[in-house]
């Protein structure tokens, strides 16, 4: 059985369609990159997998272990090990980011039926994780993506991640507005966290980021469908070719 | 915010409609003959025992009302009150003076026991050891129309401290009560005022000697209890020069399909150097999802830096009562004088809230600073009204105001009415106002984090009101914060 399964799903928001029957498989410790033009479903696919409202699925399935994630509540999602990168992070005012991150993590650990962090545990876990992504203190106590800077904002997501350890981390254009050091800072932490054990879906419209995280597989997004799955080399083929083939804009 | 994980589960065993403190203590009580005339404010004296210049001046003061009209000019919505409908006048009925805790009636102790107010001095009285250096809190507990209990007062009384009922104040320390009584929120000044001034029944009074530092907190818990009465009560705060004292003010009443009035009156005073800290912790029944019954809430509460370099500082958070007209000020007549308001006021259901400050920039380099947050859910208005004036000789006069307004749902309401007003050219006021939803992708990014809808809401609010907070003494802050996430039970779909 495999890890994540997503069999032939219809998506539509504000009655316009999104997905088309897309089917896509992931491997248990797979990484994944999606690529595709722009409009051809890949945010999408990032919300409907974590379960945001307004994403109504009218045809499909989403298995993850072989269990359908459909009528889970975002939250539950969360538990089961399902983890978005925001493209855009959300600001949230006068909510210290060492706060968001222990309510984030007791909350799922609640769900899951496991006992909380104690505070000493949290901080250690929290200082160690963030030294590796230069996060420094200072920024732990400023409120949750406020007056971050765009590197600064993907660093937290990548540290998040770290932190509740997910099964499934989905990267949803995790290079958008970085410059090549923040770029590389960012990668480093996402292979840090590479295991046999996480599965990675890496939503990119370019190839660059896949210089840096290499995936294991490549699937080309267009219309609201898989057109195409290869190798890492498939990326460089569509840096050369553009996604005109399939029919969408050129990049 | 340590407490929201607490928060949430205090909010999870909470159905929507029930308000925590909607009991009713079943307890004989003595009433006023229902009805307002003469006769009742007579009544109210006797009862009392007051001297005859007391009387009179109540009787002139009711004599003033029956000129006056209820003021329509806030955005509140309610059935016209009939005041000859009330009762005006209700005491427990008890031995008629008291020495310890251990004479008030066991049923009202049991009551504020259940309200989680701590009357420590009956501990103490018990020999139950406090651990060292745990804040201590003098407590005046108001049921219906009568101080029951005041804690603490032998201590207070080495430190110089007068705390004690008014009715008491206006026996032992006349001279200070005429002195100060309406002198800043005079007799005639509003409807409500002028009705409190005729039939008030008691409150707290409070005098702190000049360059004292009360030893502790002190704090008054009014409680409704008697159906269809209405609560009137007066407290007077004097901080003489060079003087600080940090008052707290906590409300409950039981749910009743009635509403009942809820008219108060707050006077401070601060001479030279001295410092007023009030908060009020505002939680009156706020009347069901539908809109029935609840607290009408009609209160006067000024301050007047009367000395050079005074301050007084207003901090409150509003959750509780049907309608909610209510605009804690500062005169700033001394020189350097210094005035804040801090405000949450928290609208769901059916409440209407109309509240804000005023700020009246007297003397020179005066400086106040105002910040409110409004959140409204449910079907509830929440509105911000505020007066920000310099007059011609305040030079060098500044206000900051910062106003914000979170909506919760598409079915409320949050409105701002700010008053500015110059007349001094050196006058540097700034204002500053947001209205925002919370938002939906605020919330679905944390609870794509883990959190449930409920915990989400909590963290965003609480991140919302955290400027607030942080004003209220230690105690009250972790008591509101979970008061904050209750009265926001059943706002997220």
């Amino acid at each position: 059985m495999a890890f994540l399964e997503i069999k032939n799903l219809h998506v539509e928001v504000e009655d316009k369609k999104i997905l088309n029957g897309l089917t896509l498989t992931i491997e248990k410790g797979q990484v994944a990159a999606i690529m595709g033009p722009n409009g051809s479903g890949k945010s999408t696919l990032s919300y409907v997998l974590a379960g945001k409202d307004n994403y109504n699925v009218t045809e499909g399935e989403i298995l993850l272990n072989g269990e359908s994630i459909l009528d889970m509540a975002p939250d539950v999602r969360a538990a089961k090990g399902i983890f978005l990168a925001f493209q855009y992070p959300v600001e949230v005012p006068g909510v210290a980011t060492m706060t968001f991150l222990r309510t984030a993590l007791n909350a799922q650990r609640k769900t899951r039926g496991e006992p909380e962090f104690s505070t000493p545990d949290f901080i250690k876990l929290v200082r160690d994780t963030s030294a590796k992504l230069g996060i420094s203190q200072e920024m732990l106590r400023r409120s949750v993506n406020v007056g971050f800077s765009g590197g600064e904002k993907k660093r937290n997501e990548i540290l998040q991640m770290a932190i509740l350890q997910p099964s499934l981390a989905v990267l949803d254009e995790t290079d958008s507005g970085l410059d090549i050091d923040a770029l590389k800072i960012v990668a480093e932490g996402v292979n840090a966290l590479r295991s046999p054990e996480r599965s990675m879906i890496v939503i990119t419209h370019y190839q660059r980021l896949l210089d840096y995280i290499v995936p294991d597989v490549v699937h080309v997004l267009a219309k609201g469908k898989v057109v195409k799955t290869g190798g890492k080399e498939l990326a460089l083929e569509l840096e050369a070719s553009g996604y005109a083939q399939f029919g969408g804009e050129a990049a | 915010m340590p407490a929201v994980q607490e928060t949430v589960d205090r909010v999870r065993q909470i159905d929507v409609d029930q308000y925590k403190y909607g009991f009713v203590t079943d307890i004989e009580s003595e009433k006023a003959p229902i009805g307002l005339s003469e006769d009742t404010v007579r009544y109210i004296s006797a009862k009392k025992n007051e001297p005859a210049w007391m009387l009179e001046w109540r009787l002139e003061a009711f004599r003033r009302w029956l000129t006056m009209r209820e003021p329509t000019w806030a955005r509140v919505d309610y059935p016209k009150i009939d005041y000859q409908n009330a009762y005006y006048y209700s005491a427990p009925k008890k031995k008629p003076q008291l020495s310890s805790l251990d004479e008030v009636d066991p049923q009202i102790l049991e009551t504020y026991k259940k309200l989680g107010i701590p009357l420590r001095e009956q501990e103490m009285l018990a020999g139950v050891v406090r651990p060292e250096g745990e804040r201590r809190v003098a407590v005046d507990a108001v049921f219906d129309s009568v101080s029951v209990a005041t804690t603490f007062k032998e201590e207070l009384k080495r430190a110089g401290v007068i705390f004690m009922p008014m009715s008491e104040a206006i026996q032992e320390h006349p001279d200070l009560v005429k002195k100060y009584l309406c002198s800043v929120v005079p007799v005639n000044d509003n409807y409500f005022a002028t009705l409190n001034s005729a039939v008030f029944s008691d409150g707290s009074f409070v005098y702190i000697p000049p360059g004292v530092r009360c030893p502790m907190e002190l704090s008054t818990y009014f409680r409704i209890n008697e159906a269809n009465t209405g609560q009137f009560e007066r407290t007077l705060i004097i901080a003489d020069k060079g003087a600080y004292v940090s008052y707290l003010e906590g409300c409950t009443a039981p749910m009743r399909d009635e509403n009942q009035l809820h008219a108060a009156v707050v006077e401070l005073v601060t001479h030279d150097d001295a410092e007023i800290k009030y908060s009020t912790v505002q939680n009156w029944y706020p009347g069901d999802a539908d809109g029935k019954g609840g607290i009408f809430n009609f209160v006067t509460k000024r301050g007047d830096c009367r000395g050079k370099n005074s301050k007084i500082s207003w901090t409150q958070v509003e959750t509780g009562s049907a309608i909610t007209w209510k605009y804690p000020s500062c005169i700033l007549r001394g020189d350097n004088s210094r005035g804040e308001f801090y405000s949450i006021a928290i609208s769901n259901g059916r409440q209407q809230v109309d509240s804000g400050t005023k700020m009246i920039h007297l003397g020179k380099n005066t400086t106040s600073r105002i910040i409110s947050k409004g959140i409204s859910a449910g079907k509830s208005n929440n509105t911000y009204r505020g007066l920000v004036t310099a007059h011609r000789k305040a030079t060098n006069a500044r206000n900051f105001t910062n106003c914000d307004s979170l909506l919760i749902g598409d079915q409320c309401g949050a409105h701002t009415v700010p008053y500015i007003e110059a007349k001094n050219s050196s006058a540097v006021f700034e204002h500053e106002a947001s209205t925002s939803k919370i938002s939906e992708d605020m919330l679905f990014y944390c609870r794509q984090r883990g959190m449930s809808a409920e915990e989400a809401t909590a963290l965003v609010v609480n991140g919302f009101v955290k400027d607030v907070l942080q004003q209220l003494p230690m105690e009250f802050a972790v008591e509101a914060q979970k008061l904050i996430s209750i009265s926001l039970e059943g706002s997220v779909g």
